[in-house]
């Protein structure tokens, strides 16, 4: 065991989370390997952000064990926050610091010496691309660039772990990829993250491997491209046509198909060989005069796997709160 | 969020406190206020001294003597304590909640080896630092219009101490109760100004009617009031040991509330 905990930086074991009687994470075990990037892909409400508050050892643990770096972060939180970066889902900086008294201000909660802490927090402005804003009021910053410093902030202690619960919610494309490009950055590095996203783009960039999670349990699990591969295949041909023809055109699929799935008028048709099936169906139509409303063959992705395993898509319980 | 009534559960516990991070949630706090204290300190102190012009120089000249002191001698001292009370509690209120729900500084710094209870006692420490402040800035206007007489009267600095750490102790526990901004107009009107007028500031506690003239006893500004008029105007005599104990044992009665239940209400 204890050579295989040394290469784990989390190990979770029938992690369990109640608020009264609502099992927000149930009987959950996963570990995460050093140096790899591992996603919590969910919907919200799915219990991400009580995972990664529990391993950052702000919500206590209901029942099951959790070791963080080696370590019982019940036992011992005090410890392993030395070694975490934590980035929340909403920015909690000092609004009315500057950028740099920021970091300054963040490093001494970690007992940097000044000169060190001075040292680093120009180093991460740099790295973050954020030295012409050192001296500017967080408060006056947009969106982008507090959580450009908010990710910055989370690694003044260097840390070991990165914990990012949806860093680019809310965010623009632009300064999206902007954190993205960090992100990989750091992981060339050898940062161990856990990262939790309802974005499934964001997932395929930067996950080695994740968990696929819905309402506080574990559907799957694995590597990005294997999931697809597994659930659904390279294709997705969608076709808008009334549920009524939806059995005809399974049948006529049936030869390629992987598996399909159905939201509304639409019909979702899984394959590895989506040209064939694309081209067949079509004779197929053209020949019956089905009356068809659209046709759009496109390479699958994480949705899909998620369309696949709950039947809901991931942002479709937006409106449930968030444990 | 959890119910009210569940905060205070486990309030026995011993609290996780590291002292020199608390010192460092103090310190954050403080280097936010050397940025804005131009523009906070005249909010805080010029209101005791409107009163103080408009209650000692106004109303005094129809008061001839209160307890053998002229209006001013008896007012001013009073007008110490209630300026460190309004800061304190206003900073532990209106500011810590603004930290604690809006801007979510606590959970930014239990995010790193900052424990949840290190914030609570820094807030604590911080609300206590602005009281005596002010009250020490009012401190020295007083003694500027001539109504220091004791060189002791430096000993002020302990009752002001004593019952800002009680009066943030209190704003706390009622800031995390506080589900909005509005529900600290409660505070205020229940608690805070009636102490403030009937706190033996304005008048001599004795001269409320029989019925409800132990209220005062009851209250942190009361008994600071009773300990700062003497010291200021060098009359202290050993009756004001029993006010400092008052204040001493509220102080350390009122700590664990706050603690525990700002803990429960954030960490869940």
């Amino acid at each position: 065991m204890s050579e295989l905990t040394v290469d784990q930086a989390i190990i979770a074991q029938d992690l369990t989370k109640k608020f009264g009687t609502f099992s927000a994470v149930n009987n959950i075990s996963f570990m995460v390997s050093r140096g790899e990037c591992f996603g919590l892909l969910g919907p919200n409400g799915a219990g991400k952000t009580s995972i990664a508050r529990m391993i950052f050892g702000f919500s206590p643990i209901t029942s099951g064990t959790l070791r963080v770096l080696d370590q019982d972060i019940r036992i011992s939180a005090r410890q392993v926050k030395a070694r975490l970066g934590v980035v929340a889902q909403e920015d909690n900086l000092d609004p009315e610091l500057t950028v740099l008294e920021n970091l300054m201000v963040y490093a001494n909660y970690f007992r940097l010496p000044r000169n060190v802490a001075r040292e680093r927090a120009e180093e991460i402005l740099q790295f973050m691309d954020l030295t012409e804003k050192a001296d500017a009021v967080v408060d006056e910053l947009s969106g982008g660039l507090k959580r450009r410093l908010t990710l910055g902030r989370a690694l003044i202690n260097q840390p070991e772990l990165l914990i990012l619960d949806e860093p680019t919610t809310g965010l623009d494309p632009y300064a999206r990829h902007m954190v993205w490009h960090r992100l990989r950055q750091l992981k060339e590095n050898g940062t161990t993250m856990l990262l939790t996203t309802h974005y499934l783009e964001e997932a395929r960039q930067l996950c080695d491997r994740l968990i696929v999670l819905n309402r506080g349990t574990i559907l799957e699990q694995g590597k990005p491209a294997a999931l697809i591969t597994k659930h659904v295949g390279a294709f997705a041909l969608e076709i808008g046509v009334e549920p009524g023809l939806h059995g005809q055109l399974l049948s006529w699929g049936s030869p390629w198909l992987k598996a399909s799935q159905r939201i509304g008028n639409d019909l979702i048709l899984y394959s590895d060989q989506g040209q064939e099936l694309a081209e067949n169906l079509g004779l197929k139509i053209a020949k019956d005069h089905l009356r068809i409303g659209y046709q759009r063959l496109r390479p699958t992705n994480l949705e899909d796997v998620f369309l696949k395993l709950t039947g809901e898509t991931l942002q479709g319980s937006e409106d449930e709160t968030e444990g | 969020m959890p119910k009210n009534s569940n905060l205070l559960q486990g309030w026995y516990k011993r609290p996780d406190i590291d002292f020199g991070l608390t010192v460092k949630v103090f310190y954050r706090n403080l280097k936010v206020f050397l940025k804005t204290w131009k523009a906070n300190i005249m909010f805080n102190f010029l209101e005791p001294l409107l009163y103080l012009w408009a209650m000692g120089f106004g109303l005094g000249m129809y008061v001839s003597q209160i307890n053998g002191l002229s209006y001013l001698e008896f007012l001013a001292p009073g007008l110490i304590a209630s300026s460190a009370m309004f800061s304190t509690t206003y900073e532990v209120t209106y500011n810590s909640y603004t930290r604690m729900a809006r801007e979510k500084i606590f959970h930014g710094m239990v995010a790193t080896p900052v424990s949840m209870d290190d914030v609570v006692l820094g807030e604590i420490l911080y609300g206590t630092f602005k009281g005596v402040l002010y009250g020490f800035v009012f401190f020295i206007v007083v003694a500027l219009f001539g109504v220091v007489h004791s060189p002791f009267a430096i000993l002020i600095l302990i009752p002001l101490f004593l019952m800002s750490v009680i009066f943030s102790n209190l704003s706390l526990i009622w800031t995390s109760l506080a589900p909005n901004y509005d529900s600290f107009g409660y505070f205020f009107t229940l608690l805070i100004s009636p102490m403030f007028l009937f706190g033996g500031i304005f008048f001599p506690v004795e001269n409320l009617p029989a019925g409800i003239r132990f209220l005062p006893w009851f209250t942190p500004l009361y008994h600071a009031v009773e300990t700062i008029r003497p010291l200021v105007l060098g009359q202290a005599d050993p009756s004001i040991v029993g006010h400092f104990i008052w204040l001493i044992i509220a102080a350390i009665i009122t700590l664990p509330f706050p603690l525990t239940m700002v803990r429960n209400k954030l960490i869940q």
